[in-house]
């Protein structure tokens, strides 16, 4: 089967593989409606916590991280340290919070008749759709980027194959490359399963009960809602789901800020460089892409639209994370991560800022273990000629050395400008639908889809040289 | 004789040549082929490493490629000492501790 005969049947093998037409949503232009898809094709929030209630995903315990709260409050203003609370995702079935949306994957696939699920995933993704599907008796496939050309992989992913078929599932490994995506296409024509997608409508409304919790959480135990909720960002469903919990909660105060492990430099479809990285998600590589280009996903339109929830993006660098892992090992007693406690880092960080009495939620940990713990990791990181230094995090080059803070007050945030971002999503709307005009219609989308408002689309639209 | 019909193998095979990727990936990745490994039951009745070889999966597909393995197991680890995260736990800790507890 040549490659582009396939990827020209991509269309076609979406839409039998995740029973929906996304045609029925879009319009003529950039825009389509987000809000009709997720409604129509979702559940209700009601829906999905029986849902996942039924496989046991959910409900997960917050922890008040008091000591890293007062760590801190060590390196703030007086006055300064918000309350740092942890949402402890990792004790779902499989490990992270990527249960929630594969307990909704699952269940559709098997309420549509599905005989099976597919998954293209190198992360924690894979294993829940193993362990969902084990539930539910659906069989099941995760297709891993994995190896180097010379056959090295990610101890991480590795891993990840690892607790797939401990659930029963069949893990087909690739060496690196976007083509994983016409693999994936091939299985889900020969096989007829469903496309266990993280990004369809499903799938994020999945996450919402996350979002939700944290709401009905924090009102209970606080008689408030949180100030702030921080995401490690990688293909934006985390944030989207979570953020839209919130909305749905009434939680609208509440800023939601996404965090993302500093990998800058690094490609990601490089073959060399794959194993220079010690972080296989979470990470600029997904985060920035994806945040500037949802609809790059593996169905036709993403419903996670990370720019249309985000209040303010951050990233930090490898090293803080790990500090920060092993800090919460030392001081809180909750050993998990590392890429789950990139928001951690940020939180911790971000708390400085914070009055004393404001409250940050890390809305998620997963589970460590062999291959994707921190002495896993920087033991592959040495193997692949990276430097291990203990000093400034700011100086730190991904691909080149991993910089561990001398003391937690150099652990620091970068922002990313949302403005710019905001401007590159409108121009890849621009170069993609390929209009040198924007109706009414659309100027409304873009507003939604990049949380801005009609002043700044139109001054970017001008930029663009673009009518509207 | 490495392999009999039945046992438990991984095997491997190219999904596309050198030179037959997609325009869009980067020099290093377009010079060497995309790869491929899978595990399953061998189907052929006794095979060597390196033999072309027919698998059926744990999920029941049937897949070709060439046996690189029998009775394949997981080598990954928590990995070496890492002298460099050693000062983490006494610090945090002993900042606590000047904090006055």
């Amino acid at each position: 089967m040549s490659y582009e005969a396939v990827m020209g049947r991509n269309f076609e093998i979406m839409r039998k593989a995740v029973g929906m037409d996304y045609s029925r949503f879009e319009s003529k232009g950039i825009g389509f409606d987000y809000e009709k898809m997720m409604e129509e094709t979702g559940y209700t929030l009601e829906e999905i916590k029986r849902i996942q209630a039924e496989t046991g995903v959910g409900n997960t315990p917050i922890y008040e991280l008091r000591n890293l709260t007062k760590l801190a409050r060590n390196f703030a203003p007086k006055g300064k340290g918000a309350r740092i609370f942890l949402k402890d995702e990792a004790v779902n079935p499989s490990g992270s919070f990527k249960d929630r949306r594969a307990a909704t994957s699952c269940y559709h696939a098997k309420r549509l008749g599905y005989k099976g699920v597919i998954a293209a995933t190198s992360g924690n993704y894979g294993s829940a759709v193993a362990s969902q599907a084990a539930m539910r008796g659906l069989k099941c496939i995760v297709v891993q980027e994995c190896y180097d050309s010379k056959g090295v992989g990610q101890p991480e992913i590795i891993e990840k194959a690892r607790k797939c078929e401990a659930h029963g599932a069949e893990v087909v490994q690739l060496t690196v490359g976007p083509e994983l995506f016409y693999t994936f296409l091939v299985l889900l024509e020969e096989t007829g399963y469903f496309n266990a997608s993280l990004y369809t409508p499903f799938a994020i409304a999945g996450v919402e009960t996350l979002g939700y919790e944290i709401a009905m959480q924090f009102r209970e135990r606080e008689g408030r809602d949180p100030d702030v909720v921080i995401v490690t960002n990688a293909g934006g469903g985390n944030l989207t789901g979570t953020a839209r919990g919130l909305i749905k909660a009434g939680a609208k105060e509440t800023k939601v800020i996404g965090a993302s492990v500093n990998l800058t430099g690094l490609h990601m479809a490089s073959d060399i460089q794959f194993n220079k990285k010690s972080f296989t998600t979470g990470h600029t590589g997904f985060g920035i892409p994806f945040t500037t280009w949802p609809d790059r996903s593996d169905v036709p339109r993403s419903a996670a639209r990370p720019l249309r929830y985000m209040d303010r993006y951050v990233t930090v660098n490898q090293g803080s994370v790990f500090y920060m892992t092993e800090a919460l090992a030392q001081l809180e007693g909750l050993e998990r991560g590392p890429a789950g406690n990139t928001s951690l880092a940020a939180a911790f960080k971000i708390a400085q800022e914070l009055d004393e009495d404001q409250i940050i939620v890390v809305q998620e940990t997963e589970y460590t273990g062999a291959g994707k713990h921190l002495n896993a990791q920087l033991t592959f990181a040495k193997e692949n000629g990276i430097d291990i230094i203990i000093g400034d995090p700011r100086e730190e080059i991904p691909g080149k050395n991993i910089i561990l803070p001398k003391d937690p007050g150099y652990i620091s945030v970068e922002e990313v400008d949302l403005n710019r971002t905001r401007r590159s999503y409108i121009r890849n709307c621009i170069k993609h639908y390929n209009v040198d005009k924007v109706s009414e219609e659309d100027l409304s989308f873009l507003c939604q889809d990049t949380k801005s408002h009609e002043v700044f689309v139109k001054s970017v639209l001008d930029e663009l040289g673009i009518k509207y | 004789m490495d392999a009999r019909k039945g046992d438990w193998v991984r095997i491997h095979d190219a999904v596309l040549e050198a030179g037959k990727r997609a325009p869009s990936v980067p020099e290093d990745t377009q010079r060497v082929p995309l790869e491929m490994w899978v595990k399953g039951f061998l189907l052929d009745e006794g095979a060597n490493i390196g033999d072309r070889v027919k698998i059926e999966t744990y999920i029941g597909r049937i897949v070709e490629g060439v046996l690189v393995e029998v009775n394949p197991y997981y080598k990954h680890d928590f990995g070496k000492c890492v002298p460099e995260l050693l000062y983490i736990g006494k610090q945090v800790r002993s900042l606590l501790d000047e904090d006055g507890e």
